[in-house]
């Protein structure tokens, strides 16, 4: 064990119940849980219907939001910051 | 190596990477890549600047409407944010990221619009998380009581999304349910939830830029995502 495994502490029991797993699904998605805990948190959903579903909702839940910022720019405001950027910047 | 605009018809192509926009590209980027693109917009290489606005304002729109009371505002904010960075690409030094630069121009801007009286902190720099009531990220309600057959294993499970339509998920309503759970969430895990998800920042760079601790950025990110989860979850159970 590294000494990072061993700073991070204990997050889940060896038979985890589904109300802690849902409590660190954030630290999972983010690569903070130890080895050990990671793979207690990898058999509880292999074994967990109720479980693999939260973590797939979650996993949508932060796609659709990625997709609030790809709404493009309207051409008017475009148009206006190069219009900017023309009178600013342009080379020549 | 000869100058974009010398010998090339047409605008110059910068990549996504380049630019640092999006989920896929790694925090931070190459200082030479970066460098490749500041020097491209003080050249008053138009391309260069509409491949940033591109990739950029529409995230810089939602994170302004963290700090403004409307959407409208919030585009005035990111317009001045746009124009501040022209004026000041010439001084830029490259101490941070141009993204987080640009996001920080952005937000002493949509703070001053915003006519907050205390300084100009983000919120998430106010809180301490740990000192806050904690928040369940699901209704204990959900799940086995002590008595019951197996304490703690959900009693009322989420569903799975197989069988529901593509086209359900990728809904405009949904998308609105989405974005008006975020608006609703207290400022701070808004704060968070934005940079992170809705513009992809990575973790290093939103503690950077916010000024908190990754256990901090994790516990408002924790508590945010499962309030925008129940949105999805309360929108999927409802007749289609």
């Amino acid at each position: 064990m590294s000494l990072r495994d061993r700073l991070r502490r204990r997050r889940l029991s060896d038979r985890p119940a589904c109300v802690d797993v849902v409590e660190i699904v954030t630290d999972y998605l983010e690569g903070a849980l130890s080895p050990a805990d990671r793979a207690r948190f990898d058999t509880h959903l292999d074994g967990c219907q109720g479980c693999r579903a939260y973590l797939e909702q979650m996993r949508r839940t932060i796609d659709i939001s990625g997709r609030l910022s790809e709404e493009e720019i309207p051409d008017e405001i475009r148009e206006s910051l190069l219009v900017a950027f023309r009178s600013r910047r342009a080379s020549g | 190596m000869a100058s974009p605009s010398s010998s090339h018809p047409g605008p110059r192509r910068y990549s996504r990477r380049v630019i640092g926009a999006g989920r896929s590209s790694r925090p931070g980027g190459p200082a030479a890549d970066e460098a490749t693109l500041v020097a491209g917009l003080r050249a008053g290489d138009e391309a260069a600047f509409a491949a940033l606005i591109d990739a950029h304002h529409s995230a810089l729109v939602r994170m302004a409407m963290v700090y403004v009371p409307s959407r409208a505002v919030a585009e005035d904010v990111v317009q001045e944010t746009w124009l501040a960075v022209l004026e000041g690409i010439d001084r830029f030094e490259g101490r941070s990221s141009l993204k987080t630069w640009i996001f920080r121009i952005l937000m002493n801007r949509a703070m001053t619009r915003g006519k907050r009286e205390r300084r100009s902190v983000p919120f998430s720099s106010l809180v301490d998380p740990a000192r806050e009531p904690s928040e369940p990220a699901v209704d204990r309600a959900r799940f086995q009581g002590p008595g019951e057959a197996n304490p703690g294993h959900w009693s009322d499970p989420p569903r799975s999304l197989e069988g529901v339509p593509e086209e359900r998920l990728l809904s405009g309503e949904l998308l609105g349910e989405v974005s008006r759970a975020i608006e609703a969430l207290p400022p701070a895990q808004r704060e968070v939830i934005t940079l992170r998800d809705v513009a992809g920042w990575g973790s290093a760079e939103v503690c950077n830029a916010l000024g908190i601790t990754e256990t901090n950025q994790r516990v408002l990110l924790h508590r945010a995502r499962s309030k925008v989860r129940r949105t999805l979850e309360r929108y999927l159970d409802e007749p289609a």
